[in-house]
């Protein structure tokens, strides 16, 4: 299943590292990155293949953003569709 | 793949995070058309039965989209068939029904069912008489039901006859219900023409032209074309803000088709529309008023109002209709007085009144909502009301409704709290001028000229 992982937070050495390492944790592939500082606000977008089912997806989901939420990153994890649906005609 | 764009994305998430954005209603419309029962306690039996096979996953179906999706979905509904037409049949105690309709909807983790209702726009039959003599009690005696009575459509004209018992319902509703903020007459709608597949409460029912069962959404997100108008400035003219607000539409609309059609598709049932409605909330920020007031009033309700709602409501189905194929319902602005904190402060400081809120149902797309009037409001005057608001969408060929809260024991100035969403507001001043001999008159009033179409 497709989808997209976003992160903002206050910039610091190591945020792509502990994002890139959850995922990996989780054998969740990182299919595309962009990352931008601005001032001090860090974000970055990651599209990825989180495998199997849609039960496995809520857990990593919540899981990630669990993870996000101790190292005061907010991370989103959501189904590459509603991009799609809203930004493309 | 599809490249995503990295702006794009961030504005989906503020949208949600920040703005509001929601799908305010999943709401499966069921018919119960063959729960028809000459007995009326097999009746709800059938009914029973039929809502507790076809609704089962509504409620976890509507959970995991929201976690999927990353959209939160507020509100999982039901809407059934009117009522009255199973009253009909089976005669007896209607608010039976009310009561099989409550504790299904209560098991299946909904938290409202609407359908309690009758047509009775050009008569009416036994069963819809006796359905809405029954409304105040049926509404007291239960928790989520809503019910809804439309009184006039452009086709039959209006039916003063049901004008004047509705007037007395809102406040027997009301009068059942004064120990719990007359939470009765906030669960009870009165149209003209009134749509078939609105997945919005109070009104929702399920229209006997539906099929067996289909899934309306309602998408909100008056915080979301708040921002955006804002983020326009004050140099913008009135047709490039007219041109942000579709833009906006379109995108919310786009969200609640493909929650719509995934919610279809999980629970094996038909889609039917999606119904973009700039719903507001007591939230801070998910406020139409306060959309009225960014487009450059200083407070609404005052002059340019009227002019502003109008913009806003036709933008809002330009986008919607480019969006989606399948918008119905009531598609608009809403503009209910006491779920909307923006109204809330226009009608305390005497800004907002009655007369202008009339004026504003003209143009958006329902009518007088949620709006609290003193405890002594006569029954002719609440029926008089209903019969102008009627009229209004009588003659403008639009759905007009009236969900008026007569505040048992309050007068002028006091305030009356619901709570969640439903929120809360001062009573309202109206006039005190006496209309008993024109709604004594009753009959019916006759479908204007351009009703004669064909």
């Amino acid at each position: 299943m497709r989808a997209v992982i976003s992160v903002v937070g206050k910039d610091r050495p190591g945020i792509l590292a502990f994002v890139a390492t959850q995922c990996a944790d989780r054998n969740i592939n990182i299919v595309d990155v962009t990352q931008k500082v601005l001032q001090d606000l860090f974000t970055m977008i990651m599209i990825v293949d989180i495998p199997e089912d849609l039960e496995n997806f809520l857990i990593v989901a919540d899981e990630l953003e669990k993870a996000g939420e101790d190292q005061n990153l907010k991370i989103h994890v959501m189904h590459e569709d509603i991009f799609n649906s809203m930004h493309t005609i | 793949m599809r490249r995503h764009n990295r702006d794009n994305i961030l504005e989906t998430i503020r949208m949600i995070d920040e703005e509001c954005l929601d799908i305010r209603t999943i709401t499966m419309g069921i018919s119960l058309m063959d729960c028809a029962d000459a007995d009326i306690d097999k009746s709800c039996e059938k009914i029973y039965a039929k809502l507790m096979n076809k609704a089962k996953d509504l409620v976890s179906v509507a959970r995991d989209i929201s976690r999927e999706f990353g959209i939160p979905i507020i509100n999982q509904r039901i809407s059934v068939t009117p009522i009255s037409l199973l009253a009909s049949v089976s005669g007896g105690d209607c608010v039976k029904y009310a009561k099989t309709l409550d504790q299904a909807g209560k098991e299946l983790g909904v938290n409202f069912i609407g359908g309690y209702s009758a047509l009775v726009q050009k008569g009416m039959t036994e069963g819809d008489r006796r359905l809405i003599e029954s409304i105040p009690q049926a509404l007291a005696e239960t928790d989520i039901v809503c019910s809804s009575v439309n009184i006039g459509s452009t086709k039959a004209g209006i039916n003063m006859d049901a004008v004047k018992i509705m007037g007395q319902v809102v406040k027997d509703c009301a009068e059942y219900t004064k120990d719990n903020h007359c939470f009765g007459a906030a669960k009870l709608v009165v149209f003209c023409n009134a749509v078939e597949d609105n997945p919005f409460m109070a009104g929702a029912f399920h229209g006997i032209t539906e099929p067996d069962c289909v899934i309306n959404v309602g998408v909100s997100g008056p915080g979301v074309v708040r921002n955006a108008v804002k983020e326009a400035g004050e140099n913008a003219s009135m047709d490039e803000i007219a041109e942000i607000i579709k833009k906006t539409a379109f995108k919310i609309t786009r969200m609640g088709q493909l929650v719509g059609m995934e919610a279809s598709k999980r629970l094996n049932v038909p889609f039917g529309i999606v119904d973009l409605s700039l719903a507001p909330t007591p939230a801070v920020g998910d406020s139409v008023a306060k959309i009225l007031e960014e487009i450059g009033l200083e407070q609404c309700g005052g002059p340019g109002t009227t002019a502003c709602l109008a913009m806003l409501n036709d933008a809002v189905k330009k986008g919607g209709v480019m969006a989606s194929s399948n918008v119905g319902g009531l598609s608009g602005a809403f503009i209910p007085v006491s779920e909307d904190a923006g109204m809330i402060e226009a009608a305390e400081k005497g800004v907002l009144t009655i007369e202008k809120l009339e004026a504003m149902t003209a143009v958006c797309s329902v009518g007088l909502d949620m709006i609290i009037v003193p405890g002594d409001t006569t029954a002719a005057t609440l029926s008089a009301i209903i019969a102008d608001e009627a009229a209004i969408g009588m003659i403008n060929n639009k759905t007009t409704a009236c969900r008026l809260i007569p505040a048992i024991g309050m007068d002028e100035g006091d305030h009356l709290v619901f709570g969640g969403l439903l929120g809360e507001g001062p009573v309202m001043s109206l006039k005190k001028t006496d209309p008993s001999i024109m709604i004594n008159r009753g009959g019916r009033m006759p479908s204007p000229i351009h009703s004669l179409k064909n």
